[in-house]
């Protein structure tokens, strides 16, 4: 099937979302996602950071769509056009809904353990504006601790379901789930529940913000100052490969691997990411290559590729901002 | 005055009974269609009625049962939406009330029609006396062998349930009430898939309002032509209004589609005019969720024509002037009504019942309730109303559910026709809480376009 988004064509299966499809392309183009997993099935929809506009439905019904849709959970069809960042009515409501996602987050990112690898923060960096328009309390929650290794700070959630998704998908039982309605829902046990299972740890690496943070390393240090080493051990109940995050010669945290989209290649189990943390336990691979454009690659020295600087005229245009800064550095 | 189909019967002592419904002519509609009809006939007779959905979407009925798939193997599902909890929309719970064998009657007729063989009625959970009257009937039915199996020595089987709704107002959209007949959170899917492909436990599933079952059954009674012959243009047929606010009659009333606005609003056989012989200020004219309009518009639209009670002159206008049908919640505001403090209670309204699963929902509506009753008790900014449209402008069209474009657009229709009332709530903030704003010029006839020369 082909897809032309933003005006590139690319050939994709049947049964792809947009998005899949804009992530083969890579790059620019392809759109914010905090809700959507694609390990999970079922994720996403709910945040609405990813909408775009279809200009042309399909090859045999090219009426556009009448409203904005979810790229993660709009399958494709054979001729379709999207428009995504060539399309003012996106970027107008991408801006919206970033702005409705931070209303009510309380932006402690210099006291937040996931600054620096958070996905509210780089979307807030890309569309959100400099000021709020929000003058009223913001809404707060109590820390929790669900299990002695996991801490939920409920006040920094933007709802995204992942971590109900993946404890229903990896996990024997789930424990924790959305309580109430509206904005006053939220995640939690009931009642007062530990989240105890081999696999929970994995709602730390899935959550696309600082809510679900590792309790053995909450304030131990900045992300950019810890370096990333692919390593391996033999596990019985996972793959075993996971990244491993120094702070000089010691070990202070295990994640799973994570792409470019922050999604994990596989989940690992809770032995791997809370129990072993000597570099004996694991056999090392290297470095982990972390994208340049990551906070987490500074005062890394490796050589870095000069930007590219494109010749598109309509994505110069619709993407002046992004060019500008990109050709700063 | 009009014909009526639904609420003919409806002061005949002991309608709500078995007998009495069955003597004045009832259950004629199951005993035709089992019995003479094809289930494909019944579905050709409704496409041909014209009957649009009641619910609010006012989406082809017919159309939306022809478009259920028909797998072979795979149960198929009738599912009722009586989870009517829109604020100003009363009528089916009249209906369920007082006469609910038309609502089963309509339910085994258009089960037939789809080949349903369990059909549920699923009621708003506050509405336990309802579910009360809806099982006693269905007892009755059942005794009576117009339920269970072999209906009418037909071989046809249909069991009717009730359920008990969430207690949301969200369980109200036909997904999230598959999701809570489930037994999930009645939180909205993502569509697609629409319910006729894969609605409830993924089965092929139609979801239709009390009204749009219950209108099934005139229409296989007397033929889908002599339905469609009622009403006007693509708006065909009766439907019951749940007029409410400052009038002198307020109620349920079956109206032909088509009646013009100011003669339900003040001929006696109707509304009988506003109470207190207070002058009107403003109509919202579906229910909550539509457009708010001011006593001019309502009554004439742009182009100075009547306005009628009908799908297409209602919407006529879109929404710089015009408003919707809805589900047919008729609330009018008399002068001493205050528009900004009626907007922040919808706005409060929604931001209560949002379910919470998208951003721009579970943050707009909050925010703009916050604004709004920060207007209201006189805090407020001249850029709050300018902030009130964006913020709606940011909601509409960006949610999974209508929900989002619910809570929208009161909003920002009311900011659209009754700015002056918003700004002097700011700038006279400390009379703003002791008195109303009152009628200002918004009653006064429309101007009439000046002739352009040439």
């Amino acid at each position: 099937m082909k897809v032309t988004i933003d005006g590139i064509p690319v050939e994709v299966e049947p049964g792809t979302s947009i998005l899949n499809a804009a992530r083969q392309i890579g790059g620019d183009i392809v759109p914010p996602a905090m809700c959507y997993y694609s390990k999970l099935e079922g994720s996403g929809g709910k945040c609405r950071t990813c909408l775009v506009k279809v200009s042309k439905g399909s090859e045999k019904d090219p009426r556009p769509m009448p409203k904005l849709v979810a790229s993660c959970r709009t399958t494709v069809m054979d001729g379709m056009e999207v428009q995504n960042i060539t399309s003012p009515e996106v970027i107008e409501a991408r801006k919206g809904v970033v702005e409705m996602l931070l209303i009510n987050h309380p932006l402690d990112c210099p006291v937040c353990d996931q600054a620096g690898e958070c996905h509210l923060q780089d979307l807030g960096f890309e569309h959100g504006a400099a000021k709020t328009r929000y003058e009223f309390d913001r809404r707060t929650f109590e820390k929790i601790d669900i299990g002695d290794k996991i801490q939920l700070h409920m006040t920094r959630c933007i709802l995204c379901y992942r971590c109900v998704f993946t404890a229903d998908q990896i996990t024997n039982t789930r424990l924790h789930g959305i309580l109430n309605r509206g904005d006053h829902s939220e995640i939690s046990t009931y009642i007062s529940k530990a989240v105890d299972n081999d696999f929970s740890g994995n709602i730390i690496d899935v959550c696309p913000v600082g809510a679900l943070t590792d309790k053995t390393f909450r304030f131990k240090n900045r992300v950019w100052f810890t370096k990333p080493v692919d390593a391996h051990r033999d596990c019985d109940k996972c793959c075993g490969k996971t990244t491993l995050w120094y702070k000089g010669e010691d070990v202070i945290r295990v994640t799973g691997r994570k792409d470019v989209y922050g999604e994990v290649e596989e989940f690992i189990c809770n032995t791997c990411r809370f129990d072993k943390k000597k570099t004996a336990d694991w056999i090392i691979e290297g470095p982990r290559k972390i994208s340049h454009k990551s906070v987490i690659s500074s005062n890394h020295y490796e050589f870095i590729p000069l930007p590219v600087v494109k010749t598109n005229p309509v994505l110069m245009e619709a993407n002046k901002e992004q060019f500008e800064r990109d050709t700063r550095l | 005055m009009g014909r009526k189909l639904l609420l003919e019967h409806i002061n005949v002592p002991g309608i709500n009974t078995f007998d009495v419904y069955r003597s004045k002519g009832g259950y004629a509609s199951v005993e035709k269609a089992l019995k003479t009809m094809s289930p494909d006939a019944v579905v050709e007779e409704v496409k041909k009625s014209g009957l649009r959905g009641r619910g609010g979407a006012g989406f082809p009925t017919g159309m939306k049962w022809s478009f259920l798939a028909k797998p072979e193997g795979v149960a198929r599902y009738l599912v009722c939406n009586a989870d009517e909890s829109e604020p100003g929309t009363f009528k089916d719970r009249y209906l369920m009330t007082y006469i609910p064998h038309l609502l089963i009657e309509g339910m085994i007729t258009s089960s037939f029609a789809l080949g349903a063989n369990t059909s549920f009625i699923y009621v708003r959970g506050e509405m336990m006396p309802q579910i009360r009257i809806l099982e006693k009937a269905i007892a009755e039915a059942k005794a009576k062998g117009f339920l269970g199996k072999n209906i009418l020595g037909s071989g046809y089987d249909l069991e009717l349930y009730v359920q008990p709704g969430g207690g949301a107002y969200i369980c109200g959209e036909e997904t999230a009430l598959l999701e809570s007949l489930e037994g999930k959170r009645g939180n909205p899917r993502i569509k697609p898939p629409f319910p006729a492909i894969a609605g409830l436990y993924g089965c092929p599933t139609v979801v239709n309002n009390v009204e749009s079952i219950a209108a099934v059954v005139p229409i296989i009674n007397e033929g889908g032509d002599e339905y469609a012959k009622l009403g006007i243009g693509r708006s065909t047929g009766t439907k019951l209004i749940s007029a409410g606010g400052n009038l002198k009659k307020p109620g349920v009333y079956e109206i032909d589609l088509g009646l013009p606005v100011e003669e339900f609003l003040y001929s006696d056989e109707y509304c009988g005019g506003i109470a207190n012989g207070k002058r009107l200020k403003a109509v919202v004219a579906g229910g909550s969720s539509v457009p708010i309009l001011p006593a001019n518009l309502i009554l004439k639209t742009i182009n100075n024509e009547p306005r009628l009670m009908s799908y297409e002159s209602l919407a006529d206008g879109g929404f710089v002037t015009g408003t919707m049908m809805g589900s047919g919640g008729f609330i009018a505001y008399d002068e001493d009504a205050c528009i900004v403090r009626n907007t922040w209670n919808f706005a409060r309204f929604y931001h209560h019942e949002s379910c919470g699963q998208c951003s721009p929902c579970r943050e707009g509506t909050g925010w703009m309730e916050k604004v709004l009753h920060r207007l209201e008790y006189g805090h407020g900014k001249q850029s709050d109303m300018d902030l009130l449209v964006d913020i709606s402008k940011k909601i509409e069209g960006n949610t999974i559910c209508p929900l989002g474009d619910a809570a929208a657009w009161p909003v920002a229709s009311a900011i659209r026709h009754f700015r002056d009332e918003f700004e002097w709530h700011v700038t006279n903030a400390s009379e703003a809480v002791s008195r109303n704003y009152g009628l200002a010029h918004y009653a006064d006839p429309l101007p009439t376009p000046e002739p352009v020369a040439g």
